[in-house]
C-alpha cells in the first residue's frame, strides 16, 4: 500500500509535466493553425477599419495637395446635422425591419414546400437557389427594366386585373421605390434561407412527428409545437444573418435609384461610398461608417440579448 | 380527397413560385437573342419571355467586339477558384483549432472574428486601397525575385484580402463542434497529433461543410464589382463583372448587356444545376445550429 | 511533434508557394503602370467598349511609336462610367500612368490635387491659340489640358411638326424666348399626340445632369457658383434666378411636358415620335440627321433672359505630375497635335473639331454644312462649367438636387440645402492651396 502510493508520489510530477506538455503542444498547435486567418483578418480588415475611424476624425479627402489634419470633432458636427444622414438611417432600419421578417418568413414557407416528399423537389429546390448564384449588379439591371412604367411588372399587374390598375413607375415614385427594393432583395436572398431552413427542418426527428399524429394533432398545432421549436437554432443563425446583410444595402441601390427619388432610398452605406467616392469626402465618409458600426454593434447585442438561450 | 387537393395545392404552389423564381432569369436569356427594338417591343406581353422574332447571335458577336470577354472570364475563373481554395485551407484550420482544442484566448478569438462580420466591406474599401499599396510585394523580375511596394494591378490584390472570411470560419466552426469529440481523444491515444487529426480525421468528414464554403466564397469572389475597379488598372488583370460597365456608353446596347450577363451568368448556373443536389443536401446535413 | 510541425510546415509553405504563384503570373503586367518604365510610357483613356472613340487613339499611338524609335506608348482603356474613380483610387496610391484623358470640367480638380503637370505643347503643328477656348484645360493661368473637339447641347425637332403646329423655327441670330418655347410646348402637348413634348434625357446619370441643365440655370440669369473668386454657391445657386429656373423645370414636368425619368434611350424615343423636342448632345446629330434628313431642325438654346447657353469642355489630354519620363509625355501630346488627328476625332464622333482648319475637312461642318450651326453655338454660347477644384463636387450636389426638383421637392428647399453643402464643403477643404 505504501509502495504503491509512493510509486504514484513519484509518478504524479512526471505525468503533470507530460499533460502540461501536451497542453502546451495543443496551445502551440492550435495558435499555427489559427494565425494565417487572423493574420490575414488584422491586414485586411482590422487595420483598415481601424484607419477608417483615424480619418473619421480628420478633413482627409481624396484629392488633396494638402496632408490630412486632425479636426476633431467636425465631422461628426456636421454629420448630425445632415438631413440625408437621418434619411439614411430612417430606410436602412425601414428596409432591416421589412426584409428581416419577410424575407426569413418566406424562406421558411419555401423551405416547408420544398421539404415535402413529392416527386421534383429537388427541381424546385434549385429554381428557388437561382437568383442567389446570380450577381447582384446583374440582377439589378434585370429589375430596373422589369420596373419601368412600361415595364413588365406594370404589365402583368394590368393583365391580372384586367386593365383595372396602372402600376406606378416603381423606381421612380418616392413611395414605391423602396418597396420595389426590398422585394427584388428578398426575391434575390430567400433562396439562401430556405436552404438553411431547410437544413434546420432536417434535424427533427421523424419521430416527433410520428408522435403528434398518434396525437391526432392538425398540421398548425404540428407546426406550432414541433417544427417551430425544433427550428430554435436556426432561426438565431437565420435572423442574424439577413440583419446583417439588410444593415449593409449598397448594390442594388447604387445601380438602381442612387439614393433617389427624394432620398426615398438612400442607406447608410450608400451614403457612405457616395461621399468617400464621387463626393471625394473620405473623412466624412469615414465618420458616417463609424457611427454604422457603433449602430450596428449595439443591434447585434440587443438582438443577442433578447435571443439568448433561456435554460 | 382532401388530401389530393392540398397535394395538388401545394403542387401549384410551388409551380407558381418557380415561374417568379425563373422568369426574370428566362427574361434575360431569351433578350439576348433580340435586337433592342425588339426587347422593349416586347415587354408588353409575353413574348418578353420567349425566344420569337428575329432571332440571333448578333447580340454575342457584339460582345466579343467590346469586351475581351474570354480573357475576363478566365481571370476570374483564376481568381475566383484560388480565393475558394486558400479559403477553405485557411478558415477551416482556423475554425478548427477554435472548435476542437483547448487554448487561451479562443473564446476572445471567436467573438472578435464574429464580430468583424457586421462590417460592410464598402465602408472601408477607401482606407483599404491605400493600405494595400504599402505592403511587399515579392515579384519575379527577369530570372530573380525581388521585392516591391504595393499590391495595385496584381491577381493577388483581388484575392488575397478575401482569402479569411468571417463567416466561413463561424461555418466550419459550427460544422467542426457537431462532430463527436471522442474522435479526437481516441487519435490522440494512437499518437496522432492535432494537425493530423484536422487532415485525417475532421476534414474528411466535413464535404457538406466543405461544399457550402466553396459556393459561398466563390460567389462573391465571380462577383467582385467594386474592387477591381478601384485597384486594377490592366485590362489583362480585369475580372467578368467588370465588363459590365463596357457597356454603359453614350447609346446603351441592352441586348449586348444581356448576351454579356448571360454569358457570366449562365456558367454559374450551370456549374451549380451540376452539383446542386449534392450541394443543397450538404447545406441541408450542415445543420447549423447558431 | 518534428513530424507533426513539418506537416503544418508543408502546408505554410504550399499557401506561401500558392501565394508567390499568383504574385508571380502578376508581375508581368503588374509593373507597368507607374507612369514610365524607361522610354516606354502608360496612357489610359476612358474609352473602354467605345470603339469608335478608341481606335482613333490607337492610330496616334501607332503613328507615335512608328515614327520615332526613342519612346513606346502603351495603352490603357477604361470603361467610362466608373474612369473618374478609378483614376482618382490609383491616384490615392500614387500610380497614375504618364498620359491620360480626363473631362474638361475636372481639370481644377486634378491640377489642384497635384496629379496633374502643366504641358508646354509649344512648336506641334496646330498651335493651342487656333483652338475654341473650351477645348483648353487651364487653371491659374497654366495649361494642364487640351481636346481635339467639343460638343454642343442643341434641341433637334422635325420642321414638320413644328409647322404643323404653327411654331417658328428659330435661329441662331433670334433663338426662342421662354414665353415662345412655353407656348411652344403647351401647343404640342395640347395635340395629344406626343407621350411627353418635351425630351430631355432626364433618366441620364451623372455628369449629363450638370452638363445639359445648368446651361439653362445659366441662361436663367443664375449659376452653380459665385464665380468671383469661387467662395460661395449661396445667394447665387439658391438666389432668385435659379429658383426661377428650378420652379420652371419642375412646371415641365407637373404639366405634363417632361417625364420626369426618360427611357433608356431617349434619342430613339424621339425618332419613334413620342417627343415632339429633344434636348441633347450634338453628338447624336449624325444619327439624328441620316433618319430626318431635311426634316431635321437643329434648335439653338432657349434664351431664358441671359442670352442662350452650351456647357463647354469636353475630353481632354493631360499628363500626370508623377510622369518619370515627362520628355517622352510631352512628345507624344505635341505629335497627336497635328490637324488630321482633330478631324479623325471629330470624324468619329460626331463632335465639333477644336480648330478652324478642321472645321473645314469634316464634312457638314464646313462652313455651309448642317452642322456648321454647332461650331457658331460653341463660339458664341459656350460657357464653361465653373473653373474651380470644387467642380466635382458641386456637380454630385447639382445632381442631386435636379433630381429631386423633377421628383417634386421644393426648388427652394432643394437649391438651398445644395448651396449649404456646397459651401461646407468650400469652408473645409483647402481649395486655395496648391
Amino acid at each position: 500500500m505504501t509502495t504503491m502510493i509512493a510509486a504514484l508520489e513519484r509518478l504524479r510530477p512526471v505525468r503533470r509535466t507530460r499533460t502540461t506538455h501536451a497542453r502546451r503542444r495543443e496551445s502551440l498547435t492550435a495558435l499555427g493553425m489559427a494565425t494565417p486567418a487572423v493574420v490575414l483578418l488584422i491586414v485586411f480588415l482590422v487595420v483598415p477599419v481601424a484607419l477608417a475611424f483615424a480619418l473619421a476624425f480628420t478633413d482627409a479627402r481624396l484629392i488633396s495637395p494638402t496632408p490630412a489634419r486632425f479636426v476633431g470633432l467636425r465631422n461628426f458636427t456636421l454629420l448630425f446635422q445632415d438631413p440625408v444622414f437621418y434619411k439614411s438611417l430612417r430606410n436602412t432600419a425601414y428596409f432591416a425591419a421589412v426584409v428581416v421578417p419577410l424575407q426569413a418568413g418566406l424562406a421558411l414557407v419555401l423551405a416547408l414546400l420544398v421539404n415535402a416528399k413529392v416527386r421534383g423537389v429537388n427541381f424546385f429546390r434549385t429554381v428557388y437557389f437561382l437568383p442567389v448564384v446570380t450577381s447582384m449588379v446583374v440582377v439589378s439591371l434585370l429589375w430596373t427594366f422589369l420596373y419601368r412604367q412600361d415595364g413588365l411588372v406594370n404589365h402583368v399587374i394590368s393583365t391580372l386585373t384586367l386593365g383595372r390598375v396602372d402600376g406606378p413607375d416603381w423606381l421612380g415614385d418616392p413611395a414605391t421605390a423602396m418597396p420595389a427594393i426590398i422585394l427584388m432583395s428578398v426575391w434575390q436572398g430567400v433562396g439562401f434561407h430556405m436552404i438553411i431552413w431547410l437544413a434546420g427542418l432536417q434535424t427533427i426527428p421523424a419521430e416527433l412527428y410520428e408522435a403528434a399524429d398518434l396525437d391526432g394533432a392538425g398540421r398548425w398545432h404540428r407546426f406550432r409545437h414541433v417544427t417551430w421549436p425544433g427550428l430554435r437554432a436556426t432561426r438565431t443563425f437565420v435572423l442574424v444573418t439577413i440583419t446583417i446583410a439588410a444593415f449593409s444595402l449598397f448594390t442594388q441601390i447604387r445601380v438602381m435609384t442612387q439614393g433617389g427619388p427624394l432620398d426615398s432610398t438612400t442607406t447608410v452605406v450608400h451614403q457612405a461610398v457616395h461621399t468617400g467616392y464621387d463626393q471625394q469626402q473620405t473623412a466624412y465618409a469615414a465618420a458616417i461608417s463609424l457611427v454604422f458600426f457603433v449602430l450596428v454593434l449595439s443591434v447585434s447585442l440587443v438582438q443577442r440579448f433578447l435571443t439568448r438561450e433561456k435554460d | 380527397m382532401t388530401s389530393l387537393l392540398k397535394h395538388l395545392g401545394g403542387h401549384a404552389g410551388r409551380v407558381v413560385l418557380a415561374l417568379v423564381f425563373a422568369l426574370p432569369l428566362v427574361f434575360m436569356l431569351v433578350s439576348s437573342f433580340k435586337p433592342d427594338d425588339q426587347i422593349f417591343g416586347d415587354l408588353g406581353s409575353l413574348r418578353a419571355f420567349l425566344p420569337v422574332g428575329a432571332l440571333s447571335l448578333d447580340n454575342y458577336t457584339g460582345v466579343f467586339e467590346r469586351v475581351p470577354a474570354a480573357r475576363f472570364l478566365l481571370n476570374s475563373v483564376l481568381i475566383s477558384t484560388i480565393t475558394v481554395v486558400l479559403g477553405i485551407l485557411v478558415n477551416s484550420m482556423a475554425a478548427f483549432a477554435l472548435a476542437r482544442m483547448r487554448w487561451t484566448g479562443r473564446k476572445l478569438v471567436l467573438t472578435a472574428v464574429i464580430a468583424t462580420l457586421i462590417v460592410p466591406f464598402e465602408t472601408f474599401a477607401l482606407p483599404l486601397v491605400w493600405w494595400v499599396n504599402q505592403l511587399p510585394l515579392l515579384r519575379v523580375n527577369g530570372f530573380h525575385l525581388e521585392w516591391t511596394t504595393g499590391w495595385m494591378d496584381t491577381y493577388q490584390v483581388q484575392i488575397v484580402p478575401f482569402v479569411a472570411n468571417a463567416f466561413s470560419v463561424f461555418f466550419f466552426h459550427q460544422y467542426f463542434q457537431s462532430i463527436p469529440k471522442e474522435l479526437d481523444e481516441a487519435a490522440i491515444v494512437d499518437g496522432a497529433g492535432w494537425f493530423t487529426i484536422y487532415r485525417r480525421i475532421v476534414m474528411p468528414l466535413s464535404g457538406p461543410a466543405v461544399a457550402t464554403v466553396a459556393i459561398l466564397t466563390f460567389l462573391p469572389a465571380w462577383n467582385s464589382y467594386l474592387w477591381p475597379l478601384m485597384v486594377v488598372q490592366s485590362e489583362e488583370l480585369r475580372p467578368v463583372m467588370v465588363g459590365i460597365s463596357y457597356f454603359f456608353q453614350l447609346n446603351v446596347g441592352w441586348g449586348q448587356i444581356m448576351a454579356y450577363s448571360s454569358m457570366i451568368t449562365v456558367p454559374i448556373l450551370a456549374l451549380f444545376m451540376a452539383f446542386q443536389r449534392s450541394f443543397v443536401n450538404s447545406i441541408a446535413s450542415t445543420g447549423v445550429k447558431g | 511533434m518534428v513530424w507533426r510541425t513539418r506537416r503544418l510546415a508543408e502546408a505554410s509553405v504550399a499557401v506561401a508557394a500558392a501565394t508567390a504563384l499568383v504574385a508571380g503570373c502578376a508581375s508581368g503586367s503588374g509593373g507597368s503602370t507607374s507612369g514610365a518604365s524607361g522610354d516606354t510610357l502608360t496612357l489610359w483613356t476612358h474609352n473602354a467598349g467605345n470603339s469608335t472613340e478608341l481606335d482613333v487613339v490607337k492610330k496616334i499611338i501607332k503613328e507615335f511609336n512608328g515614327s520615332q524609335s526613342k519612346y513606346k506608348v502603351k495603352l490603357q482603356a477604361f470603361p467610362q462610367s466608373d474612369y473618374n474613380n478609378s483614376v482618382v483610387a490609383a491616384a490615392s496610391a500614387r500610380k497614375l500612368p504618364c498620359l491620360l484623358d480626363v473631362d474638361g470640367p475636372n481639370v481644377p480638380n486634378w491640377a489642384w490635387g497635384g496629379y496633374l503637370a502643366p504641358v508646354d505643347v509649344s512648336g506641334s503643328e496646330v498651335p493651342l491659340s487656333d483652338q475654341l477656348p473650351s477645348t483648353v484645360g487651364r487653371y491659374k493661368d497654366k495649361v494642364y489640358a487640351f481636346g481635339f473637339y467639343d460638343v454642343s447641347l442643341t434641341f433637334f425637332a422635325r420642321k414638320s411638326v413644328l409647322n404643323e403646329y404653327g411654331i417658328r423655327i428659330p435661329t441662331i441670330d433670334k433663338p426662342w424666348t421662354k414665353a415662345e418655347f412655353d407656348s411652344a410646348l403647351a401647343e404640342l402637348k395640347k395635340s395629344g399626340k406626343f407621350d411627353y413634348p418635351l425630351e430631355m434625357g432626364t433618366g441620364g446619370l451623372g455628369e449629363w445632369y450638370t452638363y445639359g441643365y445648368s446651361p439653362q440655370l445659366q441662361s436663367f440669369g443664375g449659376d452653380l457658383i459665385d464665380r468671383d473668386g469661387y467662395k460661395t454657391a449661396s445667394g447665387t445657386l439658391d438666389g432668385k434666378s435659379s429658383v426661377e429656373w428650378a420652379t420652371w423645370f419642375r412646371s415641365l414636368v407637373t404639366k405634363g411636358y417632361l417625364s420626369k425619368k426618360s427611357g433608356a434611350d431617349p434619342n430613339k424615343d424621339f425618332l419613334a415620335g413620342k417627343s415632339a423636342i429633344q434636348w441633347d448632345g450634338s453628338w447624336n446629330a449624325t444619327k439624328t440627321a441620316e433618319r430626318l434628313g431635311d426634316d431635321l431642325a437643329i434648335i439653338p438654346p432657349v434664351d431664358f433672359g441671359n442670352g442662350p447657353k452650351i456647357g463647354g469642355a469636353s475630353w481632354q489630354w493631360a499628363m500626370s505630375s508623377t510622369c518619370s519620363n515627362k520628355a517622352g509625355a510631352e512628345a507624344w501630346l505635341k505629335f497627336s497635335r497635328q490637324t488630321k488627328y482633330f478631324v479623325d476625332y471629330a470624324k468619329a464622333t460626331s463632335t465639333i473639331p477644336a480648330t478652324d482648319a478642321a472645321v473645314q475637312q469634316v464634312d457638314g461642318y464646313q462652313p455651309g454644312g448642317k452642322f456648321n450651326v454647332f461650331v457658331e453655338f460653341a463660339r458664341k454660347y459656350a460657357e464653361v462649367r465653373p473653373v474651380t477644384p470644387a467642380y466635382p463636387y458641386i456637380s454630385t450636389e447639382f445632381q442631386k438636387a435636379t433630381q429631386d426638383i423633377l421628383a417634386g421637392a421644393d426648388p427652394e428647399d432643394a437649391l438651398g440645402q445644395a448651396a449649404k453643402d456646397i459651401d461646407n464643403n468650400l469652408k473645409t477643404n483647402n481649395y486655395d492651396a496648391g
